[in-house]
């Protein structure tokens, strides 16, 4: 256990140097780029007097060095600061809108998985025919085609003329008020309090936006379950496991389908950064009220302060989501000691 | 000994090794074919745009107000009234351009980036790989969301903001061939005068570096394009005047619930056709060059 | 051409070719052989002979794609080439158990030992309630001399020596006829090597084993087997009681092999070795395989092929020198 305890610290300390250098990326494009926020805000022609006024009060005059240590002081107490368009904390919509962008890339990251294993895995098994050649067509494919291109066919074709989903939101209008959410994350909060038409419903929200993002991603699992698939189906146990008369579907799938899965729970990390930034695409497409349309709406706000919390946030779940990834590797592989 | 290249010798040999490979990859030798016969139409839509349409894809007064495909407008109008056919024509360029553009930045910034990180190893090394796997590990739109928003509009603002996401590639796979071709060269350097390491270098690793970054240079340009349709269906980086299909789409997008489905069907079918156009170049390249490049 | 008992595998005629792009690789050319109830047959030959390839065949195991293309192998009078699938999972690991080179990567990595066993008792004997097969699991491991404790643990956790072990204990655990050696020690030290020899000399006599052991390890095949076969170039040059191919070794190639290993005792002044390479197995040239190294090579070797004959009670040879064959 106390193995575990300083693994994880090492890492959560390895993660750092990270959020570091994009924030300060961040930080010094932001005030080194022509487009003065405050010109934005009062309009060209208001008199210097008030424009120094408000920069003073945004302090936005100080030097670079310091407004940077300032900020980073801040951020060490977790404070983002303020809004410099709205009465908020940077914080508050975060805090608001994340579990919606988290709920979104989870799922889609089920829908890619379900679909790219699968068929990555069959694909090895066949090799070099047909099958084989249709399903590697369709990994390049589909990464080829555009997130939000996917959405609005699948908003046009099931929404608008079959009519069989939604496409917009998390959930009706009318539903909205009767998930009493609490943790923001809607598929928790409408099973909690057991409220299954709530729970339906948003479910059925999910449906397309989660198809979007997760097929135009499943190309990559395709590719890497194939490929992982063919070379643990030469090793050694697999012909072992064979002769010892086990019937082949369990040597493909128990034996080998688990060995070649092990790497691919590697470069979860790295997948997880690509749905994340697929999700803003989907969130844009199905006006979904999550962390994308946030950074979105600020930008076009010129709201600095909370762009930058923004990216901070999303640094952070990439670190957790990579820690996790290598959490979740040490338990599934019995070799791996830390 | 040196050896000296003629143009005639280099030209010949490398014919032969065409033909060589045509022979033995069969399939991704037709991919790659099929890739450049795709890069090469919407090319030809670029420099030569009046060939493949009489419109102009700003002109307001086209037709009809979104009307469906039809015989004078194949692909339709716009809400406009704009021939949704020329735009996609005259879009081309757009796209085309800030990817390149981006893609060939990339390269330029991050390659020699790599060398030197390879190369001096030590602090620099250190550092220098820390930023980058930071950036890279980074989800790249994010990144060029921010780049562009804070750039501003402006065709050149969007091929920097697309740039900066991928000079980590770059980087990395210079600093990785860097590294392992180093091992090798060292040997040889240390029995050597200083000077030799040069031409080892040269006649050695570049050349099997060369192939790797043409590989990666042609799949990069395909996510190039993706990136920048993305920035400006979310609505940065470019002046209404321009045609583009990532705008299109967006503005298709409005228009949805209508039903005018062909101005989103076709502006998105260009987008993904000219991306899988690279990625078959670039694949088909790759298991050609060098089997099992690219096995991630 | 069997000791004594009954015929437990009749190898007839086999032959086993690769397709590759520029032609097929006749890995194994019209082979046949017997054998014998609780014997224990070597099959010696170096690297490429195709001893593998046939010894995976036996089993139906060989590397896509190569193919049977003539021949049978006979279990108990059925031939396993015509068995339906069903019956040769059935077959596999119950009837003909195969253990084969490297013990680490021949385990799975993500299960435990107990669990390798427990799956492959499930599968022949479904019926089998779990206390049963686990005290028949703890039995063999004793027999095997490993601890209990190692059953939860993973194929990495333990020695090469157990390993190889563990590999046996498989092999055994559903009371097989046959099992299949192929190189069994090569990826072992010296000193490993003999205890796995005690074991196998052990087990053979516990469980009434007959055993083929494939390798190229003259001095293992000496302390194991009843009869050698050797093999080259995918045929048989040679099929004898032990003692006999040793003593009298009628194949060039044979007393090739034989010099080759050094004699600690002798006098040596210098190693021996066999002049040239083996042939190209996708363009064979006609006649004796062996001619182009023999040392006592004739003009007919180089035109027809010889066939295994038996030109001496209980000792064959594919060998011009001995007479034509009848």
């Amino acid at each position: 256990m106390r193995h575990l305890a300083s693994y994880i610290l090492t890492r959560i300390l390895l993660a750092i140097p990270m959020v570091f250098i994009m924030l300060t990326i961040v930080f010094v494009v932001l005030r080194v780029m022509p487009g003065d926020p405050v010109n934005a805000m009062l309009g060209a022609h208001a008199p210097q007097r008030v424009i120094d006024q408000k920069k003073e009060e945004l302090g936005l005059n100080k030097p670079i060095m310091v407004q940077y240590v300032e900020y980073l002081g801040k951020l060490v107490r977790l404070d983002l600061g303020d809004s410099m368009i709205f009465k908020q904390k940077v914080s508050q919509p975060i805090i608001e809108k994340l579990p919606a962008t988290i709920e979104l890339t989870l799922f889609g990251l089920l829908v890619s998985l379900g679909i790219g294993i699968p068929l990555g895995a069959a694909a090895a098994r066949r090799r070099r025919s047909g099958g084989d050649f249709g399903i590697r067509l369709y990994a390049n494919v589909v990464y080829c085609i555009p997130v939000f291109w996917m959405g609005l066919l699948l908003q046009l074709f099931f929404g608008v003329w079959l009519g069989w989903f939604p496409v917009s939101g998390r959930t009706s209008p009318r539903m909205e008020a009767s998930v009493f959410s609490k943790t923001g994350f809607y598929i928790v909060d409408t099973l909690r309090i057991g409220n299954l038409a709530a729970f339906g419903d948003v479910m059925w929200h999910l449906v397309l936006p989660s198809i979007t993002l997760g097929v135009v991603l499943s190309g990559i699992f395709v590719r890497l379950t194939r490929a992982n698939m063919l070379d643990v189906l030469k090793s050694d146990y697999i012909l072992a496991a064979r002769a010892r008369g086990i019937p082949e579907r369990r040597v493909v799938y128990n034996h080998g389908l688990r060995n070649a899965l092990i790497p691919i729970v590697t470069m979860l990390g790295l997948q997880f950064s690509l749905l994340l930034a697929g999700a803003i695409l989907t969130e844009s497409t199905f006006s979904w009220p999550g962390m994308g349309r946030l950074l979105l709406e600020r930008i076009y706000l010129r709201d600095y302060p909370t762009i930058q919390g923004v990216i901070v946030v999303y640094t952070l779940v990439v670190s957790a989501m990579s820690l996790l990834v290598d959490l979740l590797y040490a338990a599934i592989d019995p070799r791996v000691k830390y | 000994m040196t050896a000296r290249f003629s143009p005639a010798a280099g030209a010949a040999s490398a014919l032969r090794w065409f033909s060589r490979a045509r022979r033995k990859y069969r399939t991704e030798w037709w991919i790659m074919i099929a890739g450049i016969l795709v890069i090469a139409l919407i090319v030809a839509m670029t420099v030569f745009p009046h060939v493949f349409t009489k419109y102009n894809p700003n002109d307001q007064d086209a037709g009809g107000q979104m009307t469906a495909p039809s015989r004078a407008h194949i692909m339709g109008t716009d809400n406009l009234s704009r021939d949704v056919w020329a735009r996609v024509v005259y879009g081309a360029q757009t796209i085309l351009g800030v990817a390149i553009a981006a893609a060939l930045l990339s390269a330029l910034i991050g390659i020699p980036l790599g060398l030197l990180s390879g190369f001096a190893g030590g602090l620099v090394d250190r550092i220098l790989s820390l930023v980058m796997d930071s950036v890279y590990s980074f989800p790249g739109l994010i990144l060029a969301i921010a780049f562009a928003a804070m750039l501003g509009p402006g065709v050149i603002n969007i091929t920097l903001a697309v740039a900066v996401v991928y000079i980590p590639t770059y980087f990395r796979l210079v600093r990785g061939q860097t590294l392992s071709i180093k091992e090798e060269v060292y040997v040889e350097a240390a029995r050597a005068i200083g000077a030799r390491r040069g031409t080892i270098l040269g006649r050695y690793v570049f050349p099997n570096v060369i192939a790797t970054v043409v590989v990666v240079l042609s799949l990069n340009i395909a996510d190039a394009i993706m990136t920048e349709a993305a920035l400006s269906y979310i609505g940065l980086g470019l002046p209404a005047g321009i045609p583009d299909w990532g705008m299109d789409l967006s503005m298709g997008k409005k228009f949805l619930p209508s039903g005018t489905w062909w101005m989103i069907t076709f502006p998105g079918l260009m987008i993904m056709l000219l991306a899988l156009g690279f990625t078959m170049l670039g694949e088909g390249l790759a298991e050609i060059l060098n089997p099992r490049l690219l096995e991630k | 051409m069997t000791q004594a008992g009954k015929t437990i595998l009749d190898v007839r005629n086999l032959s086993i070719a690769y397709p590759i792009t520029i032609g097929v690789v006749r890995a194994v050319e019209g082979v046949s052989f017997t054998l014998g109830d609780g014997e224990a047959l070597g099959l010696v030959g170096e690297s490429g002979c195709g001893k593998s390839t046939l010894g995976l065949s036996i089993l139906k195991l060989q590397r896509p794609p190569g193919r049977v293309t003539a021949g049978q192998i006979l279990y108990r009078g059925t031939d396993i080439l015509r068995m339906s699938d069903k019956a040769l999972l059935s077959m596999r690991g119950q009837n003909i158990s195969m253990i084969f080179q490297n013990p680490l990567t021949s385990l799975n990595p993500l299960f435990t030992i107990e669990r390798h066993f427990l799956e492959t008792m499930h599968f022949h004997d479904p019926g089998l309630p779990r206390e049963k097969a686990r005290a028949a699991v703890e039995k063999m491991l004793e027999t095997l001399g490993i601890e209990k404790k190692r059953l939860k643990e993973y194929p990495h956790q333990l020695s090469g020596g157990m390993r190889q072990r563990i590999m046996i204990g498989l092999a055994l655990i559903m009371n097989p006829d046959i099992i299949i050696a192929d190189e069994p020690t090569t990826s072992l030290d010296v000193i490993v090597e003999a205890g796995f020899t005690d074991l196998l000399l052990g087990l053979r006599s516990l469980y009434k084993l007959s055993i083929i052991l494939i390798t190229h390890n003259l001095g293992l095949v000496a302390e194991i087997a009843d009869r050698i076969a050797v093999m080259y170039a995918g045929r048989i040059v040679e099929i004898a009681r032990a003692q006999e191919i040793f003593s009298r070794p009628m194949h060039p190639y044979t007393r090739g092999l034989i010099a080759c290993v050094p004699n600690i005792l002798a006098d040596q002044k210098e190693l021996v070795t066999m002049p040239g390479s083996p042939p190209d197995l996708v363009d064979p040239p006609a006649g004796c395989p062996f001619a182009p190294r023999c040392p006592k090579v004739m003009p007919i070797c180089r035109e027809k092929t010889p066939a295994l004959f038996e030109h001496a009670p209980g000792h064959s040879a594919a060998c011009w020198l001995y007479g034509k064959e009848g």
